[in-house]
């Protein structure tokens, strides 16, 4: 089959590579339909994601039909499914707690170690995300073994487009658990960092959670378009004293809650994040955290910290005195999205939910390298890649 | 393994009980010894930053498996079992008596290493320990315990085993096939022991049986 593979920084390629097979008993196997290219993607594309090899294969935002199913799996041939990210067990203490993405089980014994070293506990795993979270080859390809299938995938009832559901396999539940995680009260104001899909997905939850105002903050004037879209008021970052802004636009009170959806790319001018800059290139770990550290700085004392943003490494100069003196609190990991797979389907039946206005492009898998360079080269316009097996190149 | 090396151990392997028993029966010189020996928290020996005890490499490791206790005893309890989740381990063959069993272990080179065990402790549902033969090329202990965890959490499997690294060319072996990265070794099979007891299967990111990618 036809498969995207990393090969290096900014190294894409679309390789032919052995079609996947049933090896465990709850494994399936799904022919891929649509599957698209995520932000955090881009953090392998850069390379600053360690554990990757050449020849891995990427993607983890993926839905298809059921081809092959292993004796234990509760799927069935024909099934059309959305496949979770995060690969989960469902039986250990963390599946049982709905803390899926901290599941045990499911990164290889082997494949453990550097997480563990690097955190303190070994990770779960994930789609197409290097060897630290299991090394499972992803969905930007062909067809998918989908390990602990009768956990993870959630099967699409008919009448409903791929457009319309393939963001529920990560994006969508990751922009609500960020919501969720601000743990918004009637009226609030709510600040988020980054108009990426997943700040988009979190100002659309915020609305629907009961925010009273969201101010999006970005520097693409079509991304900050898509947020007003959502009902957000908006600051561009590259004219805009951001924490001054938010100040005066809160009355001087500060957001009550603040989401960094941007995570360990982050832009910034300060001197501190070009140093940053410079040792995440030379691979020392240490994470840009511009918006972070601004979002600390700028929400109301006693208030909410949300960080769906994903991190990897260390952080310099984190303002924990202001964490501190403020009184703020922190939530964040990577998104239980099992936790959140049906309630938001039900959602987007209803029609409370539409995701498609995100989608900017859709393009053959053979043009998956296409998308990868404008989805981090031009984000003003590439808001949102769909890779399509099916589609002629 | 001498008295005072597993004195030193505190927790673990066979003989420590000794230990406790002398502690339980009273007597105030032994309550002395036995604190003299006894470290002043409540961790686990092996965790101590010295992993040397005497003349014994010593590894622990402690997991929490959510099943019950009396069926991760019976999976251990049978020792041709063990292979499916020790990765070094080719086989253990019962040789017939008293709870003897050779283990063959894979060696670099396609060559194999045998030890004989023999059970020196089990406690149905609790524990099972075991200790290499007179004449074993590698003089090793392991001991396994099965305990109610707190909550709703299953069961708290700790395994710990010592062994000597033996000198001379088949030492450096033996070394190299079963010694080498013990902590890793242990690890790791705990892990995939906690992987088949609570999902039925142990997790691969293998692509495809052929090419194993």
């Amino acid at each position: 089959m036809r498969a995207v593979a990393w090969h290096g920084t900014h190294d894409m390629r679309v390789d032919t590579v052995p079609d996947p097979e049933i090896i465990n008993p709850k494994d399936a196997v799904i022919k891929v339909t649509s599957t698209a290219i995520c932000g955090s993607d881009l953090h392998l594309y850069d390379g600053v994601i360690p554990g990757m090899m050449p020849g891995d294969i990427v993607g983890h935002e993926m839905m298809g039909e059921v081809v092959e199913t292993g004796p234990e799996s509760t799927l069935q041939k024909g099934q059309r499914v959305v496949v979770p990210f995060t690969i989960s067990c469902g039986d250990c203490y963390f599946c049982r707690k709905t803390q899926y993405s901290a599941c045990d089980n499911t990164n290889p014994a082997d494949k453990q170690d550097m997480s563990e070293k690097l955190y303190g506990h070994a990770m779960s795993a994930l789609f197409g995300y290097s060897h630290m979270t299991g090394g499972y080859s992803g969905g930007q390809a062909e067809y998918a073994r989908i390990p602990f299938s009768n956990v993870g995938p959630i099967v699409i009832p008919d009448g409903l487009e791929d457009d319309q559901v393939l963001f529920l396999s990560d994006i969508l539940p990751t922009g609500w658990m960020g919501a969720e995680n601000a743990e918004i009260e009637e009226g609030d104001i709510v600040a988020v960092w980054g108009c990426g899909p997943v700040g988009l997905f979190a100002v659309q939850s915020a609305r629907l959670m009961g925010a009273g105002r969201v101010i999006a903050i970005d520097h693409h004037p079509h991304r900050l378009e898509l947020a007003k879209q959502q009902g957000a008021e908006v600051i561009d970052f590259r004219r805009t004293d951001v924490r001054d802004a938010l100040m005066d636009m809160t009355g001087g009170i500060g957001p009550d809650a603040v989401i960094d959806a941007v995570g360990m790319e982050a832009h910034g001018f300060a001197v501190d994040n070009v140093l940053d800059s410079v040792k995440q290139t030379v691979g020392i770990g240490a994470d840009r955290a511009a918006a972070l550290k601004q979002a600390i700085l700028s929400v109301r004392k006693g208030g909410r910290v949300s960080m769906p943003g994903v991190y990897g490494g260390m952080v310099d100069k984190f303002p924990l005195g202001a964490f501190m003196e403020k009184g703020l609190t922190l939530k964040t990991g990577q998104t239980h999205v099992q936790r959140y797979l049906k309630p938001l389907l039900e959602k987007i039946q209803e029609g409370e939910i539409d995701t498609t206005w995100l989608i900017s492009h859709r393009l053959p898998l053979e043009q998956a390298p296409t998308g990868y360079e404008n989805f981090r080269n031009n984000q003003n316009e590439w808001t949102k890649v769909v890779l399509k097996p099916g589609m002629s190149a | 393994m001498d008295d005072d090396t597993r004195k030193k151990l505190w927790i673990g392997l066979p003989a420590i009980g000794a230990v406790a028993a002398a502690a339980a029966i009273g007597g105030s010189a032994a309550l002395r010894n036995a604190r003299r020996d006894r470290p002043h928290d409540s961790a686990p020996g092996w965790t101590t930053h010295s992993d040397r005890f005497g003349k014994y490499d010593v590894v622990g490791r402690a997991v929490t498996i959510n099943r019950p206790r009396h069926e991760l005893y019976a999976f251990w309890k049978d020792f041709q079992n063990l292979p499916t989740v020790m990765q070094n381990v080719t086989s253990i063959q019962p040789t017939g008596k008293d709870g003897r069993a050779v283990w063959t272990i894979s060696a670099p080179g396609g060559r194999s290493v045998e030890v004989e065990t023999e059970i020196v402790k089990d406690e149905a549902d609790s524990l099972i320990a075991w200790r290499s033969v007179e004449g074993s090329d590698i003089d090793t202990e392991g001991r396994v315990e099965f305990e109610d965890a707190v909550g709703d959490r299953g069961t708290k499997v700790q395994l710990v085993i010592a062994y000597k690294a033996p000198g001379g060319e088949i030492g450096r072996l033996l070394a190299k096939a079963f010694l080498k990265e013990p902590k890793i070794q242990a690890r790791h099979d705990l892990k995939r022991f906690k992987m088949l007891m609570e999902t039925g299967e142990i997790a691969t990111s293998a692509h495809s049986r052929t090419t194993g990618e």
